[in-house]
């Protein structure tokens, strides 16, 4: 067994020696970057702002800086168990008391662009899972489950939250793949691409807003709008997710990295 | 009516002009102390001769009379301020020979100085009265030229008064101006050339407006008694008139105030318009030199251009009329051009012409026009002088 | 085919014209004609006591000094004289000589200088416009009797802001007023039409007309706005608004952020680039609530009430830069914001027809609909009682 010095060194000198590389899943946090859009009788996500204090000015002659606003679900951000009603009452349910080893977790990438490429609504059910499992191994346990559809490539474009007259279209899962992640897989949550982890229709499904839904309630955590996917190895990469310590928040807005093993 | 007192054991004398300039950089209170320095040099007065003091100027502020004795050093104990312009000579010379007559005042100085700074004229204008900001100015701005223009183009179209008419009234004032050394345009002025200078405001052309200078101008009020004492010739005021804001209704100006008074004019006289020896008229535009023809009494409202096709205004005329060449050739410096008629009028009959002598004239009738507060001119006056 | 305004042409090298305002001086009662005329009344003052019609305006009656009160007055005239003012020291009117003026004896009763139209003729019947110059004050505008305005006229076109050949930039394109008001300003003749729409919102395909992204609630978002338009601009109709009934207090902060400090995200942008046109305006939908609030839209009222008070403050900073700065007051509006609300309700291409009517009449506050026309004339004659019975 490598004390823990050692573990530590190894993996600051494999990240200095390019032996471990540091992905950002990240998007660029700005105004136009888009935020979920709710029927009209809901209320509304408010987009990142941002207004100038100060640039070498007359009101900061040496320093530059701004003040920001935006919701907590805005740009690539972090969904904590009381966003949903269901994880309402579950212990250290908000931001500010996840316990922090949670914000470090391995995470295991399944690949569902092809069919995301082909059917913009593309469901990811329980059967889809077994299949994979069958080609690529078991979803370890407490493993961030990272779904990539290469939907970061839409960002800057109305097709990113694909708004039609009958809602958005974005490919995600069923209760049925929920279930099997969150009680048969025990994974530590849900990372997208997409603006939500639930399905641009979800809220149409039998059961809706599934991902939303049994994530939450069982103290599971969502990513969303997530990029770099597609640079990740299936198996191997180690998600560092923090999100900022908002009192009482449900989510927040973050830097997703991810360690990958290899050059 | 009461009769009118006349103004008996009143004389004016010593009619003083302070050479006029283009353009000056010296203000309105050089020119009035200037033309005081004048005043005592033809009178021989000492300053504190001086008991009463009437000022009229355009270009003084924020002075009025009052900043200007302290200004110039005069402690009199009547002292008259007149913000009307081309009608403030006529005015001055009421006031003034009312408060010698009455013993307010003995030895009374009236005064009239502008300057004329490259920038003045605008200025002037732009605070010249509130209903000219409110209701005039933001028309064009064509200051008193489009006013005139409107009040010349009505008045062509009533009375078939023709811009040869205009000519020639202003050719006469340029040809009587050649003789005299202190005016401004003195150069020979054809039919020809005033009819091809170029419009200003239509139907006003070049030569129908006068030049905005700086001068100032004075003269005296004393009792016969002092003026003997002095050794100085002296004119006695046969009568005046003097009327305001006359007939408002008037869509626009076709006449003056003086023809509401011109029968009082003459009949204070005891004379007519025949009797005239020289007529100096307010001349800003010819337009109003032809409503004064008719409206004092030389010829009918609506004959003007036959008076005018068939009148001499020259010095040896059948009407001498602005002999030293008015407003329009000899130059308006501010109200002192209120007071150049009567300068002028005074001079011709005191035999002490700055140019040619009208020959024989013993009697000379002055007339003031002043202030376009809005559409037309709000004061009018009239005197008669005479030869003492 | 590009969308982009053809560049105007101009030698590269000459001095920019730099544009005046025409004098600017006023009595207190000429500014009070001046809050009249902005919305097309012809008023003259007339005596309470004695009937008699004034003017230019005074402060009290000269036939038996009692008092004075507006009163909408007959517009017709006669032309007694005319001149043609082809010399100025103004540096206003210098830049549009020659100048035509006249005398006109007004069927009111006074006579009164004004500006002609050039079909006018001395001796013709005449109609009067009461109009804003360029400096926001009254000024007279004499047409023939029946003329309809020529808005090529050099003269006219100094009180009116032609839509025909300008640029125009209209703010919300996504909503049914800013889609009526990109068509009526395309039939009026507009040469290249900006219209906003704010993401996630797609623009609809309208031939001739331009589509940028734009949200008024962000500030980089307007200024890449107007830096993509780039070159002149001569009008902006801001029609973004934010509609909710009820006291949520994300709606009261998201109407103000639209309504108020979107206004100001776009006045701060615009400004600079109206300045200077030789004949620009910002026109500003906006709700008749601004005047006395509607209980149910608590916090649209007060963004409209606040907005009203910052287009004041727009107009005076544009007042000496040559801009017109534009009210248009609506009632609510029949879309899917006021479904609600009874009727009568003002419909979008009313909205967009009243633009062009303040624009080329030279007004400054427009009321469109009955709804608005009523507020006005409540509002104007006791506040107080509208306000009072607004929330009854």
């Amino acid at each position: 067994m490598t004390a823990p010095t050692q573990t530590l060194a190894a993996l600051t000198s494999g990240i200095a020696t390019n032996g471990i590389t540091v992905v950002d899943l990240t998007n660029t946090l700005s105004p136009d970057f888009p935020v979920i859009v709710l029927p009209s009788e809901f209320g509304q996500c408010e987009p990142f702002r941002m207004e100038t204090v100060s640039r070498y000015d007359g009101t900061g002659p040496a320093w530059y800086w701004n003040n920001i606003s935006m919701n907590e679900h805005t740009g690539t951000h972090f969904d904590a168990p009381a966003h949903w009603i269901t994880g309402k009452d579950v212990p250290n349910g908000t931001v500010d008391t996840l316990p922090p080893a949670d914000f470090i977790h391995p995470a295991v990438v399944v690949d569902i662009s092809a069919e995301s490429a082909a059917d913009e609504d593309f469901i990811l059910t329980r059967e889809f899972l077994e299949k994979w499992e069958a080609r690529n191994g078991p979803i370890p346990p407490r493993h961030w489950v990272l779904l990539r559809t290469d939907w970061h490539k839409r960002v800057g474009t109305l097709s990113y939250l694909n708004l039609k007259d009958d809602g958005a279209h974005s490919p995600g899962p069923d209760a049925g793949a929920m279930r099997f992640l969150v009680h048969e897989r025990d994974c530590v949550g849900l990372g997208v691409e997409t603006v939500g982890t639930d399905a641009g229709q979800a809220s149409h499904f039998e059961e809706p807003l599934p991902a939303h839904a049994i994530l939450h309630g069982n103290g599971r955590y969502g990513l969303q709008c997530l990029t770099n996917i597609d640079q990740l190895p299936t198996f191997g990469a180690v998600i560092i997710a923090t999100p900022l310590k908002i009192q009482g928040g449900s989510g927040s807005p973050l830097r997703v990295i991810a360690l990958v093993p290899g050059g | 009516m009461r009769k009118r007192l006349r103004y008996d054991d009143v004389v004016v004398c010593a009619p003083v002009t302070v050479p006029y300039e283009r353009y000056s950089t010296q203000t309105a209170h050089w020119w009035a102390g200037k033309a005081l320095r004048a005043l005592s040099q033809a009178t021989g007065l000492e300053r504190d001769a001086i008991d009463g003091f009437c000022f009229a100027s355009f270009s003084a502020g924020p002075d009025t009379a009052v900043g200007m004795i302290q200004h110039l050093g005069l402690s009199p104990r009547w002292l008259d301020h007149l913000p009307t312009g081309g009608a403030s000579g006529v005015m001055a010379l009421r006031r003034a020979a009312r408060a010698v007559q009455c013993g307010d005042a003995e030895v009374v100085a009236c005064v009239a100085a502008d300057t004329n700074q490259l920038d003045s004229f605008r200025k002037t204008l732009a605070n010249f009265s509130r209903f000219s900001q409110d209701a005039v100015y933001p028309y064009g701005f064509g200051g008193p030229n489009a006013t005139f223009a409107l009040i010349t183009d009505n008045y062509m179209r009533q009375y078939g008064v023709t811009r040869e008419d205009f000519g020639k009234l202003c050719v006469a004032q340029r040809q009587n101006a050649r003789s005299n050394p202190l005016a401004l345009q003195r150069g020979e002025l054809t039919l020809e050339a005033y009819l091809k200078a170029r419009p200003i405001s239509d139907p006003v052309h070049l030569y129908d407006c006068v030049m905005p200078c700086a001068g100032a101008e004075a003269f005296l009020v004393t009792t016969a008694k002092v003026a003997e004492r002095l050794g100085l010739q002296t004119v006695r005021v046969l009568s005046t008139i003097e009327r305001h804001n006359a007939y408002p209704d008037d869509l626009v100006q076709w006449r003056g105030g003086w023809a509401m008074d011109v029968d009082d004019l003459w009949r204070m006289a005891g004379i007519g318009p025949q009797d005239i020896d020289t007529l100096q008229v307010y001349d800003d535009y010819p337009v109003i030199v032809a409503m004064q023809l008719e409206d004092l009494g030389f010829c009918a409202k609506g004959d003007v251009a036959q008076f005018i096709r068939r009148t001499n205004f020259g010095i040896d005329g059948d009407l001498p009329l602005n002999t030293n060449g008015g407003q329009l050739s000899a130059g308006q410096a501010g109200a002192a051009g209120g007071f150049q008629n009567m300068t002028e009028g005074l001079r011709q009959i005191l035999r002490q012409p700055l140019g040619d002598q009208v020959p024989n004239a013993r009697r000379s009738l002055v007339s003031g026009f002043g202030l376009v507060n809005y559409d037309r001119g709000v004061c009018t006056a009239a005197a008669i002088l005479e030869a003492a | 085919m590009s969308l982009r305004p053809k560049p105007e042409k101009r030698d590269p090298l000459a001095r920019k014209v730099e544009r005046h305002v025409p004098p600017g001086q006023r009595s207190r009662a000429a500014h009070a004609l001046a809050a009249r005329a902005a919305t097309g009344r012809f008023v003259l003052q007339q005596c309470a006591d004695c009937q008699a019609v004034t003017y230019p305006p005074r402060d009290v009656c000269p036939q038996c000094w009692g008092d004075l009160v507006w009163q909408d007055q007959p517009r017709g005239a006669t032309l007694l004289a005319e001149t043609t003012i082809r010399a100025t020291t103004d540096l206003y009117f210098r830049q549009l000589l020659p100048w035509r003026i006249g005398t006109v004896a007004l069927d009111a009763g006074p006579t009164a200088i004004a500006h002609l139209s050039p079909t006018l003729a001395v001796g013709a019947r005449a109609e009067i416009r009461l109009m804003l110059d360029k400096g926001g004050n009254a000024a007279l505008f004499a047409l023939a009797a029946g003329e309809t305005p020529d808005m090529t006229d050099t003269q006219w076109r100094e009180f009116v802001v032609p839509v025909r050949g300008s640029t125009v930039l209209v703010t919300d394109a996504g909503h049914p007023v800013g889609r009526a008001v990109v068509e009526a300003l395309k039939a009026a003749g507009a040469a290249s039409i900006v219209a906003g729409i704010a993401p996630p919102a797609t623009a609809p395909a309208i031939e001739g007309v331009r589509f940028v992204s734009l949200d008024l609630t962000d500030t980089r978002s307007v200024s890449e706005c107007l830096t993509d338009i780039a070159g002149p601009l001569d009008i902006v109709v801001n029609t973004a608004r934010f509609v909710r009934p009820g006291q949520g207090l994300l709606d009261q902060k998201r109407a103000l952020d639209v309504g108020v400090l979107g206004l100001l995200r776009l006045t701060q942008g615009c400004g600079p680039m109206l300045r200077g046109r030789p004949s620009a305006a910002f026109v500003d939908v906006i709700s008749a609530t601004a005047l006395a609030p509607d209980a149910a839209y608590p916090a649209f009222s007060a963004a409209e009430a606040a907005r009203l008070s910052l287009l004041h403050s727009f107009r005076h900073e544009m007042r000496g830069a040559n801009a017109r700065v534009i009210s248009l007051l609506v009632g609510a509006v029949d879309d899917a914001d006021h479904q609600s609300v009874p009727l009568p309700k003002v419909a979008p291409a009313r909205i967009g027809k009243g633009v062009v009517e303040a624009l080329e009449q030279g007004l400054e506050t427009h009321c469109i609909g009955d709804t608005a026309t009523e507020a006005m004339q409540r509002w104007s004659a006791d506040p107080a009682l509208f306000i009072r019975e607004n929330s009854l």
